[in-house]
C-alpha cells in the first residue's frame, strides 16, 4: 500500500518539479489508468501486459493533451487558479469515469491473482510483490532519467528557469508536456497495480489525498523523497490500524501531513530557500 | 465618464461611493424586504443563498484578500453547526449564546489551523486545511456523544428571545439579517489598517513585512475572522438543512465555496454574494434542465422523422439522468471561468460597466492579462 502512495506521490512531485503546479487531479488520472486497463482485459479481451502498455500510452498521451490544451495557459498565474482548476478537471473525470464505466466495482483479474510464494514463513501474495517491484523499478528508472539523459537534464533546467531555459534552446513547452504524459502515466501504472488490491471504482482517485501525505512527507520536489514518504505513510497506517483505536487508520495520515506541516514544512528531503532582496 | 469630487472627509468615511450608489443599495434592501411577498415559495432557496453568501464572505476575506487558500473551510461550517445545535439542546443555552459559542468556538478552531499556517505558503498551505478538514470530518463521525455520529442530530427550529422564527418568511429574515451584520462588519474591517494589512499580505509577504505588518498576527487573525463568520453562517445552516450528518461537511463543500469565490470574483464581496447565488441556483437549475433538454434534443432531431426525435428523446433523458454528471458539470464551470473569466461574475459586471460608462471609448485591453512567465514560488 506505501508504494502505491509513493508512486502516486510520484506522479505530484514530478509535475511540481517540472512546472510547479501541483496537481490535484492527479488520484483522478490514476483511476482513468485502471479503468482503461480493465476496458481492454475484461471488454476486449487484450492480455494483460498489452492492456497495462495500452493503458499507460493512453493516459500518458492524454496527460499530455490536457497540458497543451488547458494547463499551458495558467502558467505564471496564481497558484491559487491552478489548484482550482486541477480540482475541477478532477471533478470532470470522476464525472465522465462514471458515465462511461458506470459506478459499479469491478475488479480486475490479472497473472499473479490468487497465487502467493512463502517467504521466511509468511506468505506473500504475489499482487504486492508485483506493486513493489513495479514501484522499485519506476523509480529506479526516472531517477536515471532525469539523472543521466539530456532530455531529464533539460527538464530540470526548463523547472528551474523556464525563460532562461528557453534561451539556452530548450523546447520549453515540449518539455512540459513530457513531463505531464510522464507523469499521467506513472498515475496509470500506480492505477493498475493497485486494482488487484483495491477493487476498482470511480473512487479510487481518493487515494491522491493520502499520496499528498506522502508527497509532503518526502518534501515536494524529491523523487526518493515521495517513496520513502510514501511507504512511511503505509507502514503508519498500518500500524496505527493494529495498535490504536477504531477510527485513527483512516486519519494517521492526515495526522502526520498536518504535523509534518507545522514542524518541518520542507519534509524530509526537500530544500526551501528564501528569496532575497 | 464620471468622477467623484470630494470635498470633505465625511465623503471619505462614508461606507458608500456617493448618493447613488447609496441609493441604489437602497433600492436592493427594499426589494429584498418585499421579496417575501412575491415568492413566498421560493424563500428557502433565497434563504440557502443568504447562508452561501456568508460562507462565500468568510472565504473571500481569507482566499480574496488575505490570500490564504483553504480547502476545508466546510469544516468550520460543520463546527459552528454542532457547536450551536449541541449548546441549545443538549445544553439548553438561549439561541443567540449558541450563535456567539459556535462564532467563538471556529475563531478558536481557525487559530489552531492559523498558526501553523504561517510556516506555510501557498499550495501547503491548502494541503494542511484540506488534511485538517478530513480529520474534522472523521471526529464529527466517531465523537458520538456530541454529534450523534453517523445517525445524524435532528435540529428544532429557531427560537431567538422567545419568539419562534421557525417559518419560512421569519427564517428569511433572520438570514438577511445576519448576512446584512456579516457584510456591513466585513466591509468596515477591510477598509480598517487590519483590513489593509491582510491585503498587504496577500499581494506580497515580503513587501508587507519590510512595511511593518506582523505576519503572524495578521495571518492568525484572517484565520480567526474568517472562521469565526463561517461559524455564524453554520448554525444558520443547521437550521436550514434540519438535520446534521457529518458527511454533509465534506471536502466537496469546501471545493463548492471555493466555486464560489472563484465564480464570484475573487477580491470583491460583491464577488462572494454573485458566487453564493450562483453556487445555490445552480443545482436548482440542473434538475431544470433535466427535465427541459431531452425534450429541446428530440424537437431538434424531430424533422429527420418521429423515430429518430424519440430515439434521441430516449438516449438524452438517459443521458442527462445519469448519477454522476453534477459534480462533472460544476468541475466544467469552474475549469471555464479560470480559463477565460478569472476575475468572476464580478469582473465581468466591471467590464460591462465600464464599456458603458467610457462608451465608445472603451479598450479590451484595459483588463488584458500581461504575459507572465513561470515565477517561481519555491523561492519565497
Amino acid at each position: 500500500m506505501g508504494c502505491i502512495y509513493g508512486l502516486v506521490a510520484l506522479g505530484f512531485v514530478l509535475i511540481y518539479k517540472a512546472t510547479e503546479l501541483v496537481n490535484f487531479a492527479q488520484g483522478d488520472l490514476l483511476m482513468l489508468g485502471a479503468f482503461t486497463c480493465y476496458m481492454f482485459v475484461v471488454w476486449y479481451g487484450v492480455g494483460y501486459w498489452t492492456a497495462l502498455a495500452l493503458a499507460v500510452a493512453l493516459v500518458g498521451l492524454f496527460g499530455a493533451a490536457l497540458d497543451a490544451t488547458i494547463l499551458r495557459r495558467v502558467i505564471g498565474q496564481p497558484q491559487f487558479s491552478v489548484v482550482m482548476l486541477t480540482i475541477g478537471l478532477g471533478a470532470i473525470f470522476r464525472s465522465f469515469a462514471s458515465i462511461a464505466w458506470g459506478s459499479e466495482i469491478y475488479t480486475l483479474p490479472t497473472p499473479f491473482s490468487a497465487r502467493a510464494t512463502r517467504v521466511a514463513g509468511v506468505a506473500v501474495s504475489h499482487e504486492y510483490v508485483s506493486i513493489i517491484v513495479g514501484t522499485v523499478l519506476l523509480c529506479g528508472l526516472l531517477y536515471a532519467f532525469f539523472t543521466f539523459t539530456r532530455v531529464g537534464l533539460a527538464m530540470q533546467a526548463a523547472s528551474q528557469n523556464q525563460l532562461a531555459a528557453y534561451y539556452m534552446g530548450i523546447p520549453v513547452k515540449l518539455m512540459f508536456s513530457l513531463i505531464w504524459a510522464i507523469s499521467a502515466g506513472v498515475a496509470a501504472i500506480a492505477g493498475v497495480l493497485l486494482a488487484p488490491v483495491s477493487l476498482i471504482d470511480i473512487n479510487l482517485g481518493f487515494i491522491g489525498l493520502k499520496a499528498f501525505a506522502a508527497a509532503v512527507l518526502g518534501g515536494f520536489g524529491s523523487i526518493p523523497g515521495a517513496l520513502v514518504g510514501g511507504i512511511t505513510i503505509g507502514l503508519i497506517e498500518l500500524l496505527s490500524g493494529a495498535y490504536l483505536p477504531q477510527g485513527f487508520k483512516d486519519v494517521a495520515a492526515y495526522v502526520v501531513l498536518l504535523v509534518v506541516l507545522a514542524v518541518r514544512p520542507q519534509g524530509m528531503f526537500g530544500r526551501i530557500a528564501r528569496k532575497k532582496v | 465618464m464620471r468622477f467623484i469630487f470630494k470635498t470633505s472627509y465625511t465623503q471619505d468615511l462614508g461606507i458608500f461611493r456617493d448618493d447613488v450608489q447609496r441609493n441604489w443599495y437602497l433600492a436592493l434592501l427594499i426589494g429584498l424586504l418585499v421579496l417575501p411577498l412575491l415568492i413566498p415559495a421560493y424563500l428557502v432557496d433565497v434563504s440557502l443563498v443568504f447562508i452561501y453568501g456568508l460562507c462565500g464572505l468568510s472565504l473571500m476575506v481569507l482566499a480574496g484578500y488575505t490570500g490564504l487558500v483553504s480547502l476545508g473551510h466546510a469544516a468550520f461550517l460543520g463546527i459552528g453547526a454542532y457547536t450551536h445545535v449541541y449548546a441549545i439542546q443538549d445544553l439548553g443555552l438561549p439561541w443567540i449564546v449558541g450563535v456567539a459559542l459556535a462564532c467563538m468556538v471556529t475563531s478558536v478552531a481557525g487559530v489552531l489551523v492559523g498558526l501553523p499556517a504561517l510556516r506555510m505558503t501557498g499550495v501547503y498551505l491548502s494541503i494542511a486545511t484540506l488534511a485538517f478538514a478530513l480529520i474534522i470530518q472523521e471526529v464529527l463521525t466517531r465523537w458520538e456523544r456530541v454529534t450523534g455520529g453517523l445517525k445524524g442530530k435532528p435540529v428544532d427550529k429557531p427560537v431567538v428571545f422567545g419568539v419562534y422564527l421557525g417559518g419560512d418568511a421569519a427564517f428569511y429574515f433572520l438570514c438577511l439579517v445576519f448576512l446584512i451584520a456579516g457584510l456591513w462588519l466585513t466591509g468596515n474591517l477591510l477598509r480598517s489598517p487590519t483590513g489593509r494589512a491582510w491585503v498587504a499580505i496577500r499581494d506580497s509577504e515580503i513587501a508587507a513585512q519590510s512595511m511593518g505588518v506582523n505576519l503572524a498576527v495578521y495571518k492568525t487573525s484572517a484565520f480567526a475572522y474568517s472562521a469565526a463568520l463561517m461559524g455564524a453562517a453554520g448554525a444558520l445552516f443547521a437550521h436550514k438543512i434540519g438535520f446534521l450528518a457529518p458527511d454533509i461537511f465534506s471536502v466537496l463543500l469546501s471545493i463548492q465555496f471555493l466555486l464560489m469565490v472563484v465564480v464570484g470574483g475573487l477580491g470583491s464581496l460583491h464577488g462572494a454574494f454573485f458566487g453564493a447565488v450562483f453556487v445555490a441556483m445552480l443545482p436548482v437549475a440542473i434538475s431544470q434542465a433535466r427535465d427541459l433538454i431531452p425534450a429541446w434534443a428530440s424537437a431538434l432531431v424531430g424533422p429527420f422523422g418521429k423515430d429518430a426525435g424519440a430515439a434521441a428523446f430516449l438516449a438524452v433523458d438517459q443521458f442527462v439522468k445519469k448519477p454522476g454528471l453534477e459534480p462533472g458539470l460544476f468541475g466544467l464551470i469552474l475549469v471555464l471561468f479560470i480559463l477565460f473569466e478569472p476575475l468572476g461574475i464580478y469582473g465581468r459586471w466591471r467590464k460591462i460597466q465600464l464599456y458603458f460608462s467610457t462608451f465608445p471609448l472603451y479598450k479590451r485591453a484595459t483588463f488584458r492579462r500581461q504575459k507572465a512567465y513561470m515565477r517561481s514560488e519555491r523561492l519565497r
